[in-house]
């Protein structure tokens, strides 16, 4: 698991790890425990073009669903297949085993810092 | 005297009345509710009331008969989606006419749902299994919207770019009506078909989805599956649209390669009932799960790791996807889609497929006597349908057929079809000699037992291989009483009116009369064809003239038509009808609806299947619409806007003050209103959507207008509108006559805007909605109105220092419902509306409506039928479980461990081994010492949502999972 002052993050509740040209994309606690139990997760097709902003997949609950918007511009390197086996990780451990996709980028867009995130959320 | 219905409808009588008000602080009923409405909209007496005055309950029979005698009851052969069958009585009794299942609701609280939530797994399981497909969905309306909804699936789910959906020319003309009037709205491109052309050009089967309907209407049985392949080949998805009777014998869509199956259960025990209600069905392959509308039963474990049923993949629904929903329908047709699921387990597979090859060998017995006197059938395989062809002489032929009591179908000039059913295959002589007189065939080609007839008229690569029906539970239930303790078996799990109150915001739970519901099952009502000759059915058609006239009187409208079959299809119409009349001013481009933040998912669901964009319009603090953000939408769509959907009183339970600035604003933009009726249990008699700027709206029969909830259905949703949109509501290309009153002279073809398969959608179950306001009067709806309003006030007032109340509108008064905020409890004790909402089993009660219209809040609705000591007990109740969570709060209880979160507690949670926990065993289960008496036991603990929705399984479980 990445220590989550490390990481940057998004308005959308997501977190994003650098490392190179590759982004590593998840959701933080926060977003999972409003979301509640997870029990699919729908990810973009490796090799898919994102655009920022844009929503790319979705998080499911018993009742809610969350869409996942891509952080940044890019190509999908990688989609977690353990998630989608076990959505249940997006719970359990939402910063490590419960990443969902690795993206790789060119440019990167002013992501929040963990202190700007906290403050989003209120704690 | 007797008491008069409506003292028998209202719960509170004058004296409990005075002393709820004396609660609310308020002298009488109408001071209280003129104070809570607006005054700008109180309605002004009306100078001449289309309804009469009250008649007793007997009165009321009486006159009922004497409409019932004005229908004919001749045996159809009529065909095209409806046929005549034989509902086991033991079915019609302890279902159909037992409140235990026809009072409860939609299962949304599964631990006290179980018997249901069983009975619709075994309708899943029968349908999965009879057409071979992976997934059957718990009900859809009637079989033309499920093939809409199909078309619907295969666009969302298809990687093919075309715009094209391909209909069998084969097809059910209702069916064909309806793809045309849905298609048109959402921009997909019909293309009639025959399929033959497809030997010639493959390119023809370029389109995102297919629809084969098998066998055809003609009576047609062909092999589709290389064209399935051919469509799928091309990136599209096949629909078939089969008999589930056929697929006992024939090989199922599965297996030809379909994606998704659809069609109708109603030859399977329901009457006709003049078009329904029925259970539609939807089936899909594996894979296409998450795209499937409608309910899904799933099977899950309870905290003891018990298996249990429960609602699975709501996620997918409107009420929490909202415009993105799969589909806008919520109703589906629970009492129904058990009613099938019962005559099939009733006769089991062996059952069924010998109730088929009688059919099949009359049809094949009757198409040689037709071929020996000398007349030509057009169609050489079938399974149940003959098309004949009659040169000239259809209209005479129909015409005999009806003198001699039988009335088969006209399809043109020169043709008739007939299509035989079980009640032909078992009861036949009167057929029999009928036809033979009407075709000059020999007789006894119909009668008896048909025998020596070859034994299929199909090809016979068609030949159904494969089993099905082979769970247990359809091969154990043949002896009525082993049938009658299995139905008993499954009510006793379940909580309905019958047991106590139902006090559910927003879903109307109050009383379905006995007497309201005893027309339902009288043959002139139930065994009626909905394409009947009009002279056959003129006191159905009398009744509902006179329904469609009360209920445009009471909304304030001008036209209504009766045709949808639920809210959500009330709701589809309206806003069609809005479409239609943008578009015939050449306003084609108004297509923004504005829908408030507060709506019902539902609202946004319906307006995106009419072509709408949603642009949503915020609520202030109050739960009201944000009149600021409500202009400044308005300026920014001028251009525009199409359509306000509003619901009055509001989701949240209050009547909004600004509710005609709101109606004004929208139409001196060019917007029309759509006032949803949902809640117009708080208003009849006292105001009228029609007089404060509504256009068009929905009512739902099913919470105003007391027809049963049926455990997730029948409902129906009528469509009522002012007089320039009455062109545009729901007309049917096969009914008798202009299926809307009081539109005539308008320039719109009648036959136009289809929205049902039947022409009044539900006709059979509208005699309850009838003898309501027959036996109140005006005056006794303006009653019930009063009470209610009165008992959500004195809720109100009682619970307010135990639970804040949210919202209120004018003078601190909420309307017919009232919402208690748990939140703060939430954040003080860590006790979840979950919590709460189980833990009202322990108590013997049914959960209000939770996280609706607001999340971590209860929405209590006690309805005018709760009588005072029901009403104080559920108040008593809910200031126990009070006192429970501030025992958690003050550490007496831990948070892990204290009666809460424990609910609901089965009788065998606190017998089976040592108890260990902090609470007491009578703290669990007799928490009021009256129900050491009187107890409802939950036969499963608290379901595991999660569980369920991870490891998806919708047919019934293997015995062996329910071992201890």
């Amino acid at each position: 698991m990445a220590e989550q002052s490390e990481l940057q993050y998004t308005a959308e509740h997501e977190w994003v790890l650098v490392d190179g040209t590759t982004a590593t994309v998840g959701i933080t606690a926060y977003a999972a425990e409003k979301l509640g139990d997870v029990v699919f997760v729908d990810l973009p097709a490796v090799g898919s073009a994102v655009a920022a902003g844009t929503v790319v997949g979705e998080i499911e609950s018993t009742k809610s669903v969350g869409e996942l918007f891509a952080p940044i511009d890019g190509t999908v390197l990688e989609a977690n297949d353990a998630v989608v086996a076990s959505p249940e990780l997006v719970n359990s451990d939402p910063f490590g085993a419960g990443w969902l996709i690795k993206v790789e980028f060119t440019a990167l867009p002013a992501l929040l810092s963990w202190d700007e995130y906290r403050a989003l959320v209120g704690e | 005297m007797a008491a008069s219905f409506q003292e028998r409808h209202i719960g509170t009588d004058s004296l409990a009345q005075l002393e709820m008000l004396s609660a609310v602080g308020y002298d009488s009923v109408d001071q209280l509710v003129e104070a809570a409405v607006p005054d700008s909209i109180h309605v002004a007496p009306l100078a001449e009331s289309s309804i009469p005055a009250a008649i007793s309950e007997r009165a009321a029979l009486a006159e009922l008969r004497r409409l019932a005698s004005r229908n004919t009851v001749r045996h159809s052969l009529i065909g095209l989606g409806y046929y005549d069958t034989i509902t086991p009585a033991v079915i019609k009794r302890t279902v159909l006419e037992n409140p235990s299942w026809y009072t409860a609701y939609t299962p949304y609280q599964p631990e006290i749902s179980q018997g249901r939530l069983e009975a619709l797994i075994n309708f899943q399981t029968m349908v999965s299994d009879l057409t071979g497909m992976t997934t059957a969905n718990a009900s859809m309306l009637d079989e033309g919207t499920a093939v809409v909804e199909a078309m619907l699936l295969a666009r969302r789910a298809s990687a093919s770019r075309s715009s094209v959906f391909l209909v069998d020319a084969d097809a059910l003309p209702q069916t064909k009506a309806l793809l045309a009037n849905r298609a048109e709205a959402v921009g997909i491109t019909l293309r009639e078909t025959s399929y033959s052309e497809f030997a010639a050009d493959d390119a023809a089967l370029d389109a995102f989805g297919a629809f084969v309907q098998y066998p055809g209407a003609s009576g047609r049985v062909w092999d589709p599956s290389a064209v399935i392949a051919g469509v799928k080949a091309r990136g599209g998805l096949a629909v078939v649209a089969a008999d589930l009777l056929a697929l006992t014998l024939l090989t199922s869509p599965g297996e030809l390669g379909a994606d998704i199956a659809v069609g109708t259960s109603q030859r399977f025990g329901v009457p006709m009932g003049f078009g329904g209600p029925h259970a539609g069905y939807m089936a899909v392959r594996a894979g296409l799960e998450r795209q499937l509308p409608g309910r899904l039963v799933g099977v899950s474990q309870d905290a003891t790791g018990h298996p249990a049923y429960r609602l699975t993949l709501q996620t997918r629904e409107q009420h929490i996807r909202r415009e993105k929903a799969t589909s806008n329908i919520c109703t589906a047709q629970v009492l129904l889609a058990v009613m099938a699921s019962m005559y099939a387990v009733y006769h089991g597979p062996q059952g069924l497929r010998m109730i088929a090859r009688r059919v099949h060998e009359q049809a094949g017995s009757f198409a040689t006597a037709l071929a020996d006197a000398g007349h030509d059938v057009v169609n050489d395989t079938f399974f149940d349908t003959l098309t004949v062809r009659v040169p000239g002489r259809a209209d005479e032929l129909v015409a005999a057929a009806l003198d001699r009591g039988v009335t088969i179908h006209l399809v043109d000039a020169d043709t008739v079809s007939l299509s035989f059913d079980e009640a032909s295959a078992f009861d036949g002589e009167e057929t029999d000699a009928a036809l033979a007189a009407v075709f000059g065939t020999a007789p006894g080609a119909v009668a008896g037992t048909p025998a020596r007839e070859p034994r299929r008229r199909w090809p016979a690569d068609l030949d159904r291989a494969s089993e099905y029906l082979t769970h247990p539970v359809f091969n154990t239930h043949r002896s009525e009483t082993a049938m009658m303790r299995y139905l008993k078996y499954l009510a006793d799990k379940d909580y309905a009116l019958d047991r106590g109150m139902i006090p559910l915001g927003s879903c109307t739970m109050k009383l379905n009369a006995a007497t309201e519901m005893e027309a339902v099952t009288w043959p002139e009502f139930a065994a009626i064809h909905p394409f009947a000759p009009a002279s056959d059915v003129a006191g159905y058609l009398d009744l509902i003239e006179q329904l469609q006239r009360w209920l445009a009187e009471v909304t304030g409208y001008d036209s209504v038509s009766l045709q949808p079959n639920a809210g959500s299809q009330g709701e589809l119409a309206g806003l069609l009808a809005i479409r239609g009349y943008h578009h015939a001013r050449g306003d084609a481009h108004r297509t923004v609806c504005l829908i408030p933040s507060s709506a019902h998912g539902t609202n946004a669901a319906s307006a995106v299947l009419a072509g709408m964009r949603v642009v949503v319009v915020a609520t202030d603090e109050l739960g009201n619409v944000d009149l600021g953000d409500l202009r400044a939408k308005i300026a920014a769509n001028a251009e525009q806007l199409a359509a306000l959907m509003i619901t009055y009183p509001s989701t949240h339970g209050v009547y909004e003050h600004e509710i005609r600035d709101i109606t004004d604003a929208v139409h001196e933009a060019g917007g029309q209103v759509y006032v949803d009726g949902a809640n117009l249990n708080a208003l009849l008699g006292y105001a009228r959507f029609g007089d404060f700027g509504g256009d068009v709206s929905h009512l739902n029969l099913h919470k105003t207008f007391c027809i049963p909830h049926g455990g997730g259905g029948p409902g129906v949703g009528p469509v009522a509108a002012k007089a320039h949109l009455a062109p545009y509501l729901p007309g049917h290309p096969l009914a008798q006559r202009d299926v809307v009153a009081g539109r005539e002279g308008a320039t719109v073809p009648w036959h136009r805007n289809i929205v049902s398969a039947a022409p009044y959608g539900s006709p059979s179950i509208l005699p309850i909605s009838w003898a309501y306001v027959r036996m109140m009067g005006a005056d006794g709806l303006k009653a019930a109105t009063g009470a209610a309003v009165l008992a959500a006030n004195y809720v109100a007032v009682r619970l307010r220092d135990h639970f804040p109340v949210l919202y209120a509108g004018d003078n601190g008064l909420v309307a017919h419902e009232c919402i208690l905020d748990l939140r703060p409890l939430t954040a003080a004790t860590g006790v979840t509306v979950d919590d709460v909402a189980k833990r009202l089993i322990d108590y013997g009660f049914h959960a209000p409506t939770m996280s609706f219209p607001v999340a971590g809040t209860l929405m209590v609705e006690p309805t005018e039928s709760e009588d005072l000591p029901e009403i104080d007990r559920f108040i008593d109740a809910m200031i126990a479980i009070r006192a429970e969570a501030d025992a958690v709060a003050e550490g007496r209880w831990p948070a892990d461990d204290n009666p809460l979160v424990g609910a609901p507690h089965t009788a065998q949670s606190v017998i089976a081994g040592e108890w260990t926990h902090a609470y007491t065993r009578e703290e669990a289960v007799y928490p009021v010492s009256s129900l050491i008496r009187s107890k409802y036991w939950p036969p499963v603990r608290r379901i595991d949502q999660a569980y369920g929705d991870r490891n998806l399984v919708c047919a019934c479980p293997p015995i062996e999972a329910f071992a201890e």
